[in-house]
C-alpha cells in the first residue's frame, strides 16, 4: 500500500447560489481510516460526500481521491473505486434484494458478478433473504441491504451517510458491528453521522464541521485539547476540610465541591495526582467510594465547538 | 467522447423491465390504451358495405393507427428520471461509473423496446383481424403497400420522438404527474399530422411522407442531444443547477 493518503481535500468549498455549505475545508484520510464527520444539519456532510463522490463539482478548492484528481474527466475513474451509500437506501422496492444487487454489479462492471453478490450479501447477513423483495424489509434490513450494494465492487473508500439513520437501536447495533468487519478487512470508511456515540465507537478520526472545520483528530485528542483533565472524588462523608486535603497534592492545580461529598479535582497529570490524591484522602481518614478520572465524552467536545460557533465574537 | 458501455446501458435497461414486470398497472396500460385505439378503425372496417371499397382505396385509416407508438412510451419516458428521484433511487445510481449518455440509452432502450413492439403487435392484431373478418374487398382496399411500409418505417421514429420528449422533460421536472401531463403534450404535435393525414385533411405525398420522415429523424437527433445536455448530476441531486461545469 502506498503511503498517500486515500482521500486527501485542500480548501474545498461548495456554495449553491449565495448560500455556502461547504468553506475552505482540508483534511486527510489514511489507507484503512474511519474516518467521521460530525456536524449539526446543514453542516455540509452530505455536500462534502456527495462532492467527494463526484455528485457536486466543488466551487473552489481541490481533492485527491485514491490518488484521483476530483475533475469532471476523472468522474468514471473515481466513482469506479469509490462507493456511496446515501442515507435514503434506494432500493428498488419491487425487485428482489439479490436483483438490486445485480444491476449494481453490472454497473460496476465487477466480474464474477454472481459470487460477488453472494459474498456481499453473506458480509451483510442477508443471503436468506436474497430473493425477497426490497419493499418487504424493514428499514434496518434495507439499510443492510444498501451496505451490502455498496461493497459489491470492493471499494477502496466507502462513504457511509448516515448509515443508523432513523434505525432502532438493535437495527443500529448491527450496522456497527458491519462498520466494524469493514474495519477489519481495511476498507477506509468516511462516515457521517449525528450520532456522537457511533463516531466515538467507531472512527479513528474525527473532523467536526459546521460549514467550516471546527476540529480534527482522534476523539481522545479533543477531549485534551479542549477540556482539562480532572479527577471525581466521592466520600461517605463530605470532608470537614477538603481544601487542607487537596491543596497539599502534587498535579492538583484546583478542585470543587460539586455535590454532598463529591469533588471535581482539575488535574496537570493523570499519572502522579490519582495515587497522591488517594493518599491524602487515607490520611485525611475520609472513607473513600471512588475515585477515577473524569470522561469528557465526544458530545461534550462536539457541543463546547458548535456552541463556539454560536457565540457572538466580543 | 468515450463509446458508452453496453454492460451497464444493458444493466439499466434490464432493470427498467423487471420493474415493470412486477408493476401489473403499467404493462396493462401499455397493452389497454393501444386495443382502444384500434377499436373505432376496426369498427368502420366491419360495418363499410362492399361498395365502400372504392372509397376506402382514398383513404389512410390505416395512418391513425400510428398515434400508437407515440402515445405508448410517453408516460414511461415522463417517468425514467423524475420517478427515480422521487422514490429516491437516483442518488445511489448516479454514485456508480454509469455515464451519463449510457444512463440515458438504458432508460430511452427500456421505453423503446416495448413500445415498439405493442405498437407493431396491435397493428399485426389490427390487419389479422380486417384480414380474418372483414369483407375481402374491404380489407384488399384497407390494407395496402406503402401504408404498410409507412407504418412500419414511422413507428420507431415516432416512438423515438415521444421518449426523447418524455425523458428531456423527467430530466427537468420536479413532479411524476407534471412531467407526464407535459410528456403527453409534447407527443401531440406527430399524432396531429397522422391523425391530419388519416382524415384526408392532408393528402400524403411522397414529398411530404419524406419529409416527415426525415423531420422525425432530425427531431429524435436533437431531441438526444438536448435530453442529454438537460441531464444535470448536481441539479437532479440537489434541486439547484451547477453552474455551467462539465459532468462525467
Amino acid at each position: 500500500m502506498s503511503d498517500a493518503p486515500a482521500l486527501s481535500v485542500l480548501r474545498l468549498s461548495k456554495c449553491f447560489g449565495e448560500r455556502v455549505a461547504l468553506d475552505d475545508v482540508s483534511f486527510e484520510i489514511g489507507h484503512g481510516e474511519i474516518f467521521g464527520l460530525l456536524g449539526p444539519n446543514g453542516a455540509g456532510k452530505t455536500t462534502t460526500v456527495r462532492t467527494l463522490g463526484t455528485l457536486l463539482s466543488p466551487t473552489s478548492g481541490s481533492a485527491v481521491i485514491t490518488g484521483i484528481a476530483l475533475a469532471p474527466e476523472n468522474g468514471v475513474a473515481i466513482r469506479s473505486r469509490i462507493s456511496i451509500m446515501p442515507e435514503s437506501p434506494g432500493l428498488y422496492l419491487r425487485l428482489s434484494v439479490a436483483e438490486n444487487l445485480e444491476a449494481f454489479a453490472e454497473l460496476y462492471q465487477v466480474p464474477d458478478a454472481r459470487s460477488r453478490i453472494e459474498r456481499a450479501l453473506r458480509a451483510v447477513h442477508l443471503i436468506d433473504r436474497a430473493n425477497d423483495a426490497c419493499g418487504t424489509l424493514s428499514k434496518g434490513l434495507r439499510q443492510r441491504a444498501a451496505l451490502g450494494r455498496a461493497l459489491l465492487s470492493d471499494p477502496e473508500v466507502l462513504f457511509l451517510d448516515e448509515p443508523t439513520s432513523g434505525l432502532d437501536p438493535v437495527a443500529a447495533r448491527d450496522v456497527h458491528e458491519l462498520i466494524d468487519e469493514l474495519r477489519h478487512r481495511g476498507v477506509t470508511i468516511v462516515l457521517t453521522t449525528h450520532r456522537l456515540d457511533e463516531a466515538e465507537r467507531l472512527c479513528d478520526r474525527v473532523a467536526i464541521l459546521n460549514t467550516t472545520l471546527r476540529a480534527l483528530g482522534r476523539p481522545d485528542e479533543l477531549r485534551e485539547r479542549l477540556f482539562s483533565k480532572t479527577l471525581s472524588v466521592r466520600t461517605v462523608a463530605p470532608l470537614p476540610d477538603p481544601g487542607a486535603v487537596f491543596d497539599a497534592c502534587p498535579a492538583v492545580d484546583a478542585w470543587r465541591e460539586v455535590g454532598t461529598a463529591s469533588y471535581s479535582l482539575v488535574v496537570s497529570d493523570s499519572i502522579v495526582a490519582p495515587p497522591a490524591v488517594a493518599r491524602a484522602l487515607v490520611s485525611a481518614g475520609a472513607d473513600v467510594l471512588s475515585l477515577g478520572e473524569s470522561h469528557h465524552s465526544l458530545e461534550d467536545v462536539y457541543l463546547e465547538l458548535i456552541d463556539q460557533g454560536r457565540r457572538p465574537t466580543p | 467522447m468515450m463509446k458508452p458501455s453496453t454492460r451497464r446501458v444493458r444493466a439499466i435497461f434490464r432493470k427498467e423491465l423487471r420493474e415493470y414486470r412486477r408493476t401489473g398497472s403499467i404493462v396493462g396500460t401499455m397493452a389497454v390504451v393501444p386495443l382502444i385505439f384500434i377499436i373505432a378503425p376496426l369498427a368502420r372496417a366491419f360495418a363499410l358495405p362492399v361498395s365502400a371499397a372504392a372509397t376506402l382505396r382514398h383513404e389512410n385509416l390505416l395512418v391513425y393507427l400510428m398515434a400508437i407508438p407515440a402515445i405508448v412510451p410517453a408516460t414511461l419516458a415522463a417517468y425514467s428520471v423524475v420517478g427515480e428521484r422521487q422514490q429516491g433511487t437516483l442518488e445511489p445510481i448516479l454514485t456508480t461509473p454509469l455515464r451519463r449518455e449510457e444512463f440515458l440509452l438504458g432508460k430511452a432502450l427500456a421505453s423503446f423496446i416495448p413500445s415498439v413492439v405493442v405498437a407493431y403487435a396491435v397493428f399485426a392484431l389490427f390487419l389479422a383481424c380486417v384480414e380474418l373478418f372483414a369483407q375481402p374487398v374491404i380489407a384488399s382496399a384497407l390494407v395496402r403497400g406503402p401504408e404498410l411500409l409507412a407504418q412500419l418505417a414511422f413507428t420507431p421514429l415516432l416512438a423515438g420522438w415521444s421518449i426523447w420528449a418524455g425523458i428531456a422533460i423527467s430530466t427537468r421536472s420536479n413532479d411524476v404527474r407534471a412531467a407526464q401531463q407535459l410528456a403527453g403534450l409534447a407527443s401531440l404535435p406527430p399524432i396531429a399530422i397522422t391523425s391530419l393525414i388519416s382524415y384526408n385533411v392532408i393528402h400524403p405525398t411522397l414529398r411530404l411522407v419524406l419529409g416527415f420522415g426525415i423531420a422525425l429523424l432530425l427531431l429524435n437527433r436533437v431531441g438526444w442531444r438536448i435530453t442529454s445536455k438537460a441531464f444535470d448530476r448536481e441539479r437532479l441531486v440537489t434541486g439547484s443547477r451547477s453552474r455551467g461545469e462539465r459532468q462525467t
